[in-house]
């Protein structure tokens, strides 16, 4: 059997809008790529075609070597994702919605009980199997969501954004699985807004913005090919809410080519330069008294590789 | 790796018609069916019991044609707008269905077990229906089960069939359900009744293209001697027609509207897109 996932031309258009265009792409082999573009890039687009929730203008989205739409039994056999949110039935118990999956999908009866087990237990749900779905909480659900997907053991799995919704444990616990995944041998596609997160758990990742691919790597190529020479980001922090007027005036400082607002209180300065020019920055940003309480260099290399990126496409 | 194989079709269709079962019960849903239903037989049980209207106590057949023959269209309808108003536009508007759909099942699959579970379902509400209706028939005339009762009934199960199609349909039409519910209330309670009245009186032909007008056999079938295919009664110059469907229009009627709206249906949510 082989373990791909394969778009061919594919594209996606509502009416003149193009949700995702062209996509060429094929994933293959044991490995975790991840799957980043900004919000309405058209990753969700992306894993709906291959899971044929929604039909492709023109190509075609290939699982296993067969096409989804023409034959989705048999190309989602081995391959179990996870769109967006879904709902499960709000009077059915974890148990009884693992068991539907387990029985759609042709587990063994005699080893659905061991299984269904066996994955509420790996997203911590084990209490809870026999509660009424409908009274959990957000991220409770993504966590009986998650085990829907393990139950059937396959070997590809496609998530989109699995963490929504999940406490800071519930993340690095579901990191773990992927892991875990990675080391049995399975191919995984994530999509993510958690440039962390898919620098832990990746070895690969598609770049996607406006419906066009931008880029498919490894991780330590995509970021030495993008995060150029000189340039650097700085995170700076401010003790009270940073307003546009004070941001445009950053934004003329020397050296500085870009700013970006992370939230009301933290801004994304990108500089030109040697560690210099961050000195200078610094002396600046403190001699303006606007209320800069800290400083730092962004931390991940592959947020840098990615915010260059995708400002080369605006 | 464990490479498990994917039931057939048929089984992972009587899978969804399980679990969708099991919601029902779990759920409110089936009790206030249920409870409509028994609480309608209670009434007529008691205004019948009080008020010995003629039409009920002359005879068995009688009985059935009075009882019978006017509720059971309602149960039929109330129950199908129960279980089936939104079965499908449910999937999507609740994102139930993205919970299904990305496995290796057909939509095909999805829709029938949940019109299985429907009709299921339903069926159940109306053999209790039948039951309360052959108890009070037995307290007045004794043991007895005049043939056309029965056949009435099994036309019952029919219209049943042909009911839950059209629901589907339009469960499946809209992506709202509330639209997709409403729709199916005015049609069946109003819309329907109030075109067959129009063309009555004043087109003259006989309403075939009903699904209210085939259901007429489910109560035709109790009045002895069946009645006249054509009917006209003067008011001074004016003379309205009226029609009573004979039993195999009914039942092609009914036959034609679930066929028909079942492929409709079943195309719409094989190219409906979650989105
Ligand atoms: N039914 C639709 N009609 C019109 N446009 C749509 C429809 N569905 C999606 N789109 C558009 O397609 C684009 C891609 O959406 P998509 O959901 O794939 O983005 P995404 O990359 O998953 O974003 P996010 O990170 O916010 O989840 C968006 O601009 C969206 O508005
Ligand atoms: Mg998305």
């Amino acid at each position: 059997m082989r373990q791909s996932i394969e778009a061919v031309n594919l594209t996606k258009s509502y009416g003149s809008f193009i949700a995702l265009s062209d996509l060429n792409l094929k994933l293959e082999g044991a490995k975790c790529i991840g799957f980043l573009g900004p919000n309405g890039a058209g990753k969700t687009t992306t894993l709906k075609l291959f899971t044929d929730m929604i039909r492709p203008s023109e190509g075609h989205a290939l699982v296993g070597g067969i096409d989804v739409h023409s034959n989705k039994k048999e190309a989602l056999s081995s391959c179990a994702a996870l769109i967006e949110t879904p709902e499960i039935y709000p009077s059915l118990t974890p148990v009884e919605a693992l068991s539907m999956i387990a029985e759609i999908r042709g587990v063994p009866s005699e080893e659905r009980g061991k299984r269904i087990e066996d994955s509420l237990s790996e997203v911590k749900m084990l209490e809870w199997k026999d509660k009424k779905v409908g009274r959990f909480s957000k991220g409770m659900k993504q966590r009986v969501n998650i085990a829907s997907v393990l139950i059937s053991d396959p070997s590809i799995i496609m998530l989109d954004e699995p963490t929504t919704g999940l406490d800071p444990r519930g993340m690095s616990e579901v990191r773990e699985i992927v892991k875990s995944l990675k080391r049995r041998n399975r191919l995984i596609f994530m999509s993510s807004h958690l440039l962390n997160e898919v620098t832990d758990v990746c070895d690969e990742v598609a770049m996607i913005d406006h419906g066009k691919l931008l880029a498919y790597d490894t991780i330590s190529n995509i970021i030495l090919k993008f995060s150029e020479n000189g340039s650097n980001i700085i995170e700076v922090g401010f003790s009270r809410a940073v307003d546009d007027s004070i941001i445009a005036e950053i934004g003329k400082l020397g050296n500085v080519k870009g700013t970006s607002k992370i939230d009301e209180t933290n801004l994304r300065v990108e500089i030109s330069g040697d560690i210099k020019a961050r000195e200078g920055l610094l002396y600046e940003l403190a001699s303006m008294k606007i209320g800069v309480i800290s400083f730092k260099p962004s931390t991940s290399a592959l947020e840098s590789s990615y915010l260059n990126m995708i400002k080369e496409t605006l | 790796m464990s490479k498990q194989d994917v039931p057939s079709s048929i089984a992972q269709t009587f899978t969804v018609t399980k679990f969708e079962l099991l919601n029902y019960f779990r759920s409110r849903r089936f009790i206030i069916m249920l409870g409509i239903g028994v609480i309608i037989g209670a009434l007529l049980t008691l205004l019948v019991g009080y008020y010995r209207p003629s039409s009920f106590t002359t005879s068995s057949i009688d009985f059935y044609s009075s009882w019978w023959g006017t509720s059971a269209a309602y149960i039929v309808i109330l129950s199908s707008i129960f279980f089936g108003g939104d079965a499908i536009s449910g999937e999507f508007q609740n994102k139930t269905g993205y919970f299904t759909v990305g496995n290796p099942i057909r939509r095909s699959s999805i829709y029938m077990g949940k019109w299985l579970a429907a009709f299921i379902a339903s069926f159940m509400i109306i053999v209790v229906f039948v039951a309360m209706t052959v108890l009070n028939n037995f307290y007045y005339f004794g043991p007895n089960m005049p043939y056309q009762f029965v056949e009435s009934f099994l036309f019952t199960v029919l219209y049943l069939i042909s009911v839950l199609g059209l629901t589907f349909f339009f469960s499946s039409l809209f992506k709202s359900s509330s639209i997709a519910i409403l729709t199916t209330v005015v049609l069946m309670l109003f819309a329907f009744s109030l075109i067959q009245n129009l063309v009555n009186a004043f087109v003259h032909t006989e309403p075939w293209f009903l699904i209210t007008y085939g259901a007429g056999i489910i109560g035709n079938i109790l009045t002895v001697p069946y009645p006249l295919h054509t009917a006209i009664t003067r008011f001074g110059h004016v003379a309205i027609t009226s029609y009573a469907v004979t039993v195999p229009e009914g039942v092609a009627i009914l036959a034609i509207y679930f066929i028909v709206t079942a492929i409709l249906g079943l195309v719409l949510f094989e190219r409906k897109e979650f989105n």
